[in-house]
């Protein structure tokens, strides 16, 4: 019995797919788990693990101070969620009702007035508020988006505003739960004049990629040496030669960013650095 | 100053292998030996590898592969909790599994699901990345066999599927990520078949540590142009890209084999110098984009990246801004998809620029193969356009261009737009667009780039937005399936229609389309028809949000 052509070519596709599903889905994984098995290549293979986890997937330290600090993470340092806040760069009105969520602008704001109180530092930044949420007016005009200034509205703030007057008018603390995008107000964030080059880094006030990153820079690092050496009573440059001693410099000496390793940091200090490591 | 070394290094490299590497790939497609295993594949499908065939019979070759592969990894998904390796995760729900299967065999890789709590390992290995082989060697094989069309005189065929996709796999793909593989693990990207462990953190707490087959899929999910990352970070994701080295690597691998397909075209067609016409198209879009992507995110514009003072959300220390943001213009020139920094938190400019790439048709250099063919049906576009300018008649490498052949390229461009627009238009229609994560023109952009994403074959997202819903992976499966299918049966025809042409010689009123002018003129053409076409949509998100 010959089978119709089009039947034919559909069994030899199966065919072709369950050949090539054997080598490049079996055989292929297999040999390089395989050569993962090699010394020198098996602790990569299996994770890079220590004693206290992974070196390349990050931790958090709870604002325990006697740790170095990570970045911060959009999953809480979940290796079973990773992945970013995913929040655009023109995030900045909170849902204040409901189920509220800050935007990523106030985000921003609190994670460095936080910082700031933490390392004893200036805290602030630019289009935040002193109370560390994002300095954002909701401006009406008359004609829509011409004319006088009719009302201003703080729209991240139910308490006092930040601003008392905003060309001549007085600005309104928000309503729990008012969408004055919706009724046509313009969303004005407001500059201030905090330093336009903050004493906290980028790093510290952003979340990463993955939500695991390992690392932070080395300027973030100096910021908390101070503060990690008191609160462990060890000379600061003792904390400085770890820090150094845990630096990761750029790769060839042109790739990428320098990168302090938070784990092996915070491992060094608390002495675990030569424990054996945790098994698969 | 740092990330331009870095760019430069890999136009660098780039230039030193695309010569050696394509003339590799040209011996790989135009050899008439079989190999032992080869053979052996031959006769375990049952077919006749010394047969030639026509277009039709080409196209449905890689249609009923395409089509059983998808019915194939769909029974996968849905079965994967009774097979080995599951992790204890359950079957994969019915329209993220219809979107997934979609998803991978069209090289798109876009991600409904999120890797590590979805996927089990044997799904992820014998399923997902056995795709992310195949649908590379499919691209590949449809660009062959439209440079066969270009290079046949009066022939029935265009080469044998199964021998084209059986050799470009094993012979080019497979070899390759084995190397690949064993450097990434070098670099520290895991590779094991652990169902992941718990660990006691220094503060006492508890974290999950993952693993799994990672540097096997790592290599061809760059090396393939596919993108699907193992973990829903992808290569931002520690595991996946721990180095900046890897990083670079990674990029390199993405731009590898489609910027020396040229070379193979212009071996096959008998002049190395059209391969380098195509080859410096590519090059000069690409650079172009990139070096606006890393200027417009070193920049750093808009409210929250100036309160930061610097557009360092969604990305990784240890890559920076210009190693993130290199990346995301490879990833969305070629087809990749694949993202070590999070698209979404992009500048408003900045994250215009992916999703101009994927506009641009993923032409430069484009997807493997699939950025070939693309440009080649740009170049067939200029020589009309240009032969309607000067009164000459259109010819391309001694092909005649005649209504059949330019009804067959305009549809192809005309397909993806179509996607793109209508896809967006239907989800606000719907109202549909209300899982989008941020609100104002960055919500529209969030739903653009899904279609655009889909539409394109790219499989990178603005990942705010939430689109497990069975609304979204049916209509961003749709876009997958006609985005891939209809532009290449429109190729194979094509394809088809110059292979039975006769060879007209060069004459006085030849177009020459090797030299800088008509390079000039085909990133002209490609650029002036996508900014006619997605202007409008582009000035509703992206620039709406950078320019207020």
């Amino acid at each position: 019995m010959r089978l119709p052509a089009w039947l034919a070519q559909h069994l030899a596709a199966l065919r072709a797919l369950l050949v090539l599903t054997v080598i490049l889905g079996l055989a292929y994984p297999l040999l390089i788990v395989g050569i993962g098995r090699l010394p020198g290549l098996s602790d990569k293979a299996s994770g890079s693990m220590v004693s206290a986890g992974s070196t390349l997937i990050g931790q958090s330290f709870d604002g325990d101070p006697r740790y170095f600090q990570s970045r911060p993470s959009a999953n809480r340092y979940d290796p079973t969620a990773t992945g970013a806040s995913n929040l655009g760069p023109e995030s900045v009105v909170d849902t204040l009702s409901g189920d509220p969520s800050p935007s990523l602008l106030t985000q921003v704001c609190a994670r460095s007035l936080a910082i700031g109180k933490l390392e004893g530092v200036d805290g602030r930044r630019p289009y935040c508020t002193p109370d560390g949420v994002g300095a954002v007016l909701a401006v009406f005009h008359r004609d829509g988006l011409t004319g006088p200034v009719t009302r201003v509205v703080s729209v991240n703030q139910t308490g006092t505003p930040f601003l008392t007057t905003y060309r001549g008018v007085t600005v309104e603390p928000a309503g729990n739960g008012t969408d004055y995008r919706a009724l046509g107000a313009v969303i004005t964030p407001i500059r201030g004049d905090a330093p336009a080059d903050p004493v906290v880094p980028a790093d510290a006030v952003t979340a990463g990629g993955s939500g695991l990153d390992p690392h932070i820079s080395p300027a973030y690092a100096a910021l908390q040496a101070p503060r990690v050496a008191r609160e462990r009573g060890l000379p600061e440059a003792r904390v400085r030669e770890l820090i150094a001693e845990h630096t990761t410099g750029r790769a060839l000496g042109l790739l990428g960013e320098p990168g302090v390793n938070v784990l092996e940091l915070n491992m060094a200090l608390d002495g675990r650095d030569n424990e054996p490591h945790a098994s698969r | 100053m740092t990330g331009w070394i870095a760019v430069l290094m890999l136009a660098a490299a780039l230039v030193a292998v695309h010569r050696p590497f394509g003339d590799y790939m040209y011996r790989v497609v135009s050899g008439r030996d079989h190999n032992v295993v080869e053979r052996g594949v031959y006769r375990l499908v049952g077919v006749d590898a010394n047969a030639g065939q026509a277009w039709g019979v080409y196209a449905r070759g890689v249609l009923a592969f395409s089509a059983v592969s998808i019915l194939f990894l769909y029974a996968f998904l849905r079965l994967q909790d009774r097979l080995w390796l599951s992790l204890g995760l359950p079957a994969v729900e019915d329209h993220i599994a219809w979107n997934t299967a979609v998803s991978f065999v069209t090289n798109t890789n876009w991600q409904a699901y999120s890797g590590e709590s979805t996927m089990g390992h044997l799904v992820q290995m014998a399923g997902l990345a056995v795709q992310n082989f195949v649908s590379a060697g499919v691209g590949i094989a449809v660009a062959v066999a439209l440079v066969r069309g270009f290079a046949a005189r009066r022939a029935e065929t265009l080469g044998n599927f199964w021998v084209d996709l059986t050799r470009i796999t094993l012979r080019i793909l497979l070899p390759l990520s084995v190397v690949f593989a064993v450097v990434f693990m070098v670099g520290g990207v895991v590779q094991n078949l652990s169902a992941g462990v718990d660990v006691t953190t220094l503060t006492g707490g508890v974290q999950h540590i993952t693993g799994g087959p990672v540097a096997s899929q790592e290599a061809i999910k760059e090396l393939g142009t596919n993108g699907g990352g193992f973990y829903n970070a992808n290569s931002a994701h520690p595991f996946e890209n721990p180095t900046a080295w890897t990083n670079w690597l990674q990029i390199l691998l993405m731009l590898l084999i489609p910027f020396s397909l040229p070379r193979v075209f212009g071996r096959m067609v008998g002049q190395n110098r059209q391969g380098y016409a195509i080859a410096a198209v590519m090059a000069l879009l690409a650079l172009g984009s990139i070096a606006l992507t890393v200027g417009f995110e070193t920049h750093g514009a808009g409210t929250v990246p100036q309160a930061v003072g610097a557009a360092m959300e969604g990305k990784e220390a240890r890559f920076g801004i210009p190693g993130s943001a290199t990346f995301a213009a490879a990833t969305t020139l070629t087809s990749t998809g694949a993202v070590n920094s999070f698209h979404d938190s992009y500048t408003a400019l900045g994250g215009m620029m992916p999703m101009v790439n994927m506009m641009l048709g993923e032409v430069a250099p484009g997807g493997a193969g699939s950025g070939l063919y693309g440009m080649l049906i740009l170049a067939t576009i200029t020589v009309f356009v240009a032969g309607l300018m000067v009164g000459r008649t259109p010819e391309y490498l001694g092909k005649r261009i005649r209504v059949r052949e330019i009804q067959l390229a305009s549809l192809y461009f005309l397909v993806t737009p179509l996607i793109v627009l209508g896809g967006t238009a239907a989800a606000f229609a719907t109202g549909n667009d209300a899982t989008a994560l941020n609100t104002g023109p960055h919500g529209l952009s969030e739903v653009l780039y899904a279609f655009t994403s889909a539409g394109n074959n790219n499989g990178s997202a603005f990942a705010g937005i939430t689109v497990d819903t069975p609304w979204w992976d049916v209509a961003l499966g749709l876009a997958m399936l006609l985005g891939r299918f209809l532009p290449l049966i429109l190729v194979l025809a094509l394809a088809g229609s110059l292979a039975g042409q006769h060879s007209v010689p060069e004459s006085e009123g030849t177009l020459p389309t090797h030299r800088p002018l008509f390079v000039g003129m085909v990133a002209g053409v490609t650029v002036v028809l996508v900014a006619l076409t997605f202007l409008p949509a582009l000035a509703l998100g992206p620039l709406a949000e950078g320019l207020s």
